[in-house]
């Protein structure tokens, strides 16, 4: 095996050379390449007679060394010679990175392009719910078309594979309205309506806004991975060549699951966490069950229990629009698909939230307080 | 290692299996230094398992592969790292990091293997790299989805040759490829294998590249290699499979080709 590549210099009269040895390989460079640009000066002639082998990256330090300085090459075996002729022809200086912006023109770059895409995501979102609506009147049209099927999976995915889940967050957010209400309301004397916070809590804005955050995060975000992966095997083409409309095949099925699950979900994680508040009020306030149950009864209004319901379907429908129009979305590479996963669920909650704002004071203006 | 070995890659006795289904049994094949190997057999043969096998990424059910006399199965991975940088690997579709540029993917190997490059002789590396393998001087810096099938290949080359390999495997590299693109892509591995001396281990099902560029061609048939040599040899041994493969349509068109070509002095 050869050394470590070194050279060693020695001027004599005006000329200066430069004698390299051991091997030119990129495994037995070291700090070479550094060195080299520290030589005592300029080489006139660079002699590699002591050279016993050498790479394209060996070839290119001598061809930039020989072409800044002018040198001559002397003592290249034949294989030298052909490394650095094959190098020097591919040698031209070609731009490897993009050119960066300045700072200032980045972020109105930056600023530009997410304006642009928030806004083409609007018009997209828009034509995906009309893209929605055909195909359900389309389907109404042809009924043979549904596909009863892909539904009845989606929804044991949606729904039944979610039960552990969702009850286990509901019981401790049950758990935690009961023991931090109590809390607050021993203050005034008042233990006895943490009752009345569990239960119109639970029913009228909790139960259904966590179940809608984990329906999200579960369902939403596989929805958006597993269309935008077909979308990049093609798979989607292949439908729609074959004349199965994706809309119907894929999002359709989605977003009935999501939207007739919902509802089931969010009642039964309502029912859950006021279990787990009972639990509460039994063990730290001596609540026992029967009393807890008949208060429960008394203190919610089924105007809650409604206001929560019709929430309900409303928030599956937008976490799996959100999820198959953002798998849509996908182009290019495998990033992509982690990005809209990402922006699907972010979408989801976002509107999940805002629509749950404009429902809070529309039921309110309508009395159902 | 011995250099001066003249088998770049034994495979003695390989078996491959999937649950019940055998790929190979018995398997045994020589490359020799220098030399393009082309690997020919029907779909489900098992050529890419071979690959596999032979780099390491699959651990067969038996049998042992040298790749310049060292064993290659039941080593450490510390001890392994030693041998890839010898390698570099072409896999079907380019196999890219698609969060990085062309420029950034050829400097992947090169960073990893020698940490102490300077961030100048590494653009300057990737730089050549990237003209040899012949893709325009304006890919460097674009991303994989923005390369079309062929350039993602040539990328791909380029990655593969980062660290100045002696071996070199092409997964089926002209495949997808148009005509002109793929006798391009020919001619660059011959000129690559030819100036630098590469030993090239080549799974293709593209009779033109059989013809223009292997030395010797590996038939997989049944499990096992029923044959090696150049398409004349192939030919004497009278497989029946070797024969349809060759004597077929596009066997005799490739062959008018070569002939074609050689008659008139290409």
């Amino acid at each position: 095996m050869s050394g470590m590549a070194d050279f060693t210099e020695t001027s004599e009269g005006k000329g200066h050379l430069l004698a390299l040895s051991g091997g030119l390989t990129l495994a037995r460079m070291g700090d070479l390449p550094d060195r080299l640009e520290t030589l005592s000066a300029p080489p006139t002639q660079i002699d590699l007679t002591a050279v016993d082998r050498i790479d394209t990256v060996g070839a290119w330090l001598l061809h930039r060394l020989a072409k800044e300085t002018g040198a001559r090459i002397t003592g290249a075996s034949e294989d030298a010679l052909r490394l650095i002729a094959h190098v020097s022809t591919g040698a031209r200086s070609i731009q490897l990175h993009a050119t960066p912006l300045s700072p200032f023109f980045r972020v109105l770059d930056e600023l530009g392009d997410a304006t642009v895409t928030a806004w083409k995501t609007t018009l997209g979102l828009i034509g995906f719910f009309g893209g929605i609506g055909v195909a359900i009147w389309s389907l109404i049209l042809h009924p043979s078309r549904f596909r009863v099927n892909a539904v009845i999976q989606r929804f044991e995915l949606v729904g039944v594979r979610a039960l552990a889940i969702v009850g286990l967050m509901s019981f401790l957010i049950g758990v935690v309205i009961a023991q931090q209400g109590a809390v607050q309301l021993a203050q005034f004397g008042a233990e006895s309506l943490t009752v009345n916070l569990i239960g119109r809590l639970t029913t009228r804005e909790l139960g259904v806004l966590m179940t809608a955050i984990m329906v999200a995060g579960r369902s939403g975000s596989a929805f958006a991975a597993q269309i935008g992966t077909m979308k990049l095997t093609e798979e989607i083409d292949a439908m729609r060549t074959i004349g199965v409309s994706p809309m119907e095949a894929l999002v359709i099925p989605r977003v009935l699951a999501a939207t007739l699950m919902m509802p089931l979900l969010a009642f039964y994680s309502m029912i859950v966490a006021m279990i787990g508040g009972g639990l509460f009020c039994w063990i730290a306030l001596d609540l026992a069950p029967p009393i807890y149950i008949q208060r429960l009864g008394e203190v919610i209004p089924l105007t809650d229990l409604l206001v929560g319901l019709t929430k309900a379907p409303v928030f599956g429908a937008i976490i799996a629009v959100s999820g198959c129009f953002q798998g849509m979305q996908v182009e290019g590479s495998a990033e992509e698909v982690g990005l809209r996963t990402t922006a699907a669920v972010v979408q989801a909650i976002f509107l999940v939230i805002v629509l749950d704002a404009f429902f809070a004071v529309f039921f309110t203006a309508i009395g159902w307080t | 290692m011995n250099l001066a070995d003249p088998i770049a890659i034994r495979v003695r006795g390989l078996t491959n299996r999937f649950g019940a289904q055998t790929v190979h049994e018995d398997l045994n094949l020589d490359v020799h230094n220098g030399e393009i190997l082309g690997v020919v057999g029907g779909s489900g043969t098992g050529k890419s398992v071979l690959m596999r096998a032979i780099i390491g990424l699959k651990l067969p059910d038996a049998g042992e592969v040298e790749i310049f006399g060292e064993p290659i199965i039941g080593r450490s991975e510390a001890a392994t790292v030693d041998l890839r940088k010898r390698w570099g690997v072409l896999f079907q579709g380019g196999a890219l990091f698609s969060t990085l540029t062309v420029a950034e993917n050829v400097q992947v190997p090169l960073r990893e293997f020698y940490p102490s490059l300077g961030a100048q002789l590494l653009d300057d590396i990737a730089a050549y790299k990237v003209m040899m393998a012949g893709l325009p001087a304006d890919a460097a810096p674009k991303f994989p989805s923005e390369l079309s099938g062929g350039m993602k290949k040539r990328a791909g080359l380029a990655r593969a040759l980062a660290l100045d390999p002696m071996l070199l495997f092409l997964d089926e590299p002209t495949a997808g490829l148009d005509p002109i693109g793929a006798a391009a892509f020919d001619d660059l591995t011959l000129s690559l294998k030819e100036t630098l001396g590469l030993t090239v281990f080549l799974i293709t099902h593209d009779l033109d590249t059989l013809y223009a560029i292997c030395d010797r061609i590996a038939v997989l048939a049944d499990g096992k290699v029923v044959g090696v040599g150049t398409i004349d040899e192939l030919l004497a041994l009278d497989h029946p499979w070797i024969r349809e493969y060759f004597r077929g349509p596009r066997g005799r068109s490739a062959k008018a080709t070569v002939d074609r070509n050689s008659k008139t002095g290409a």
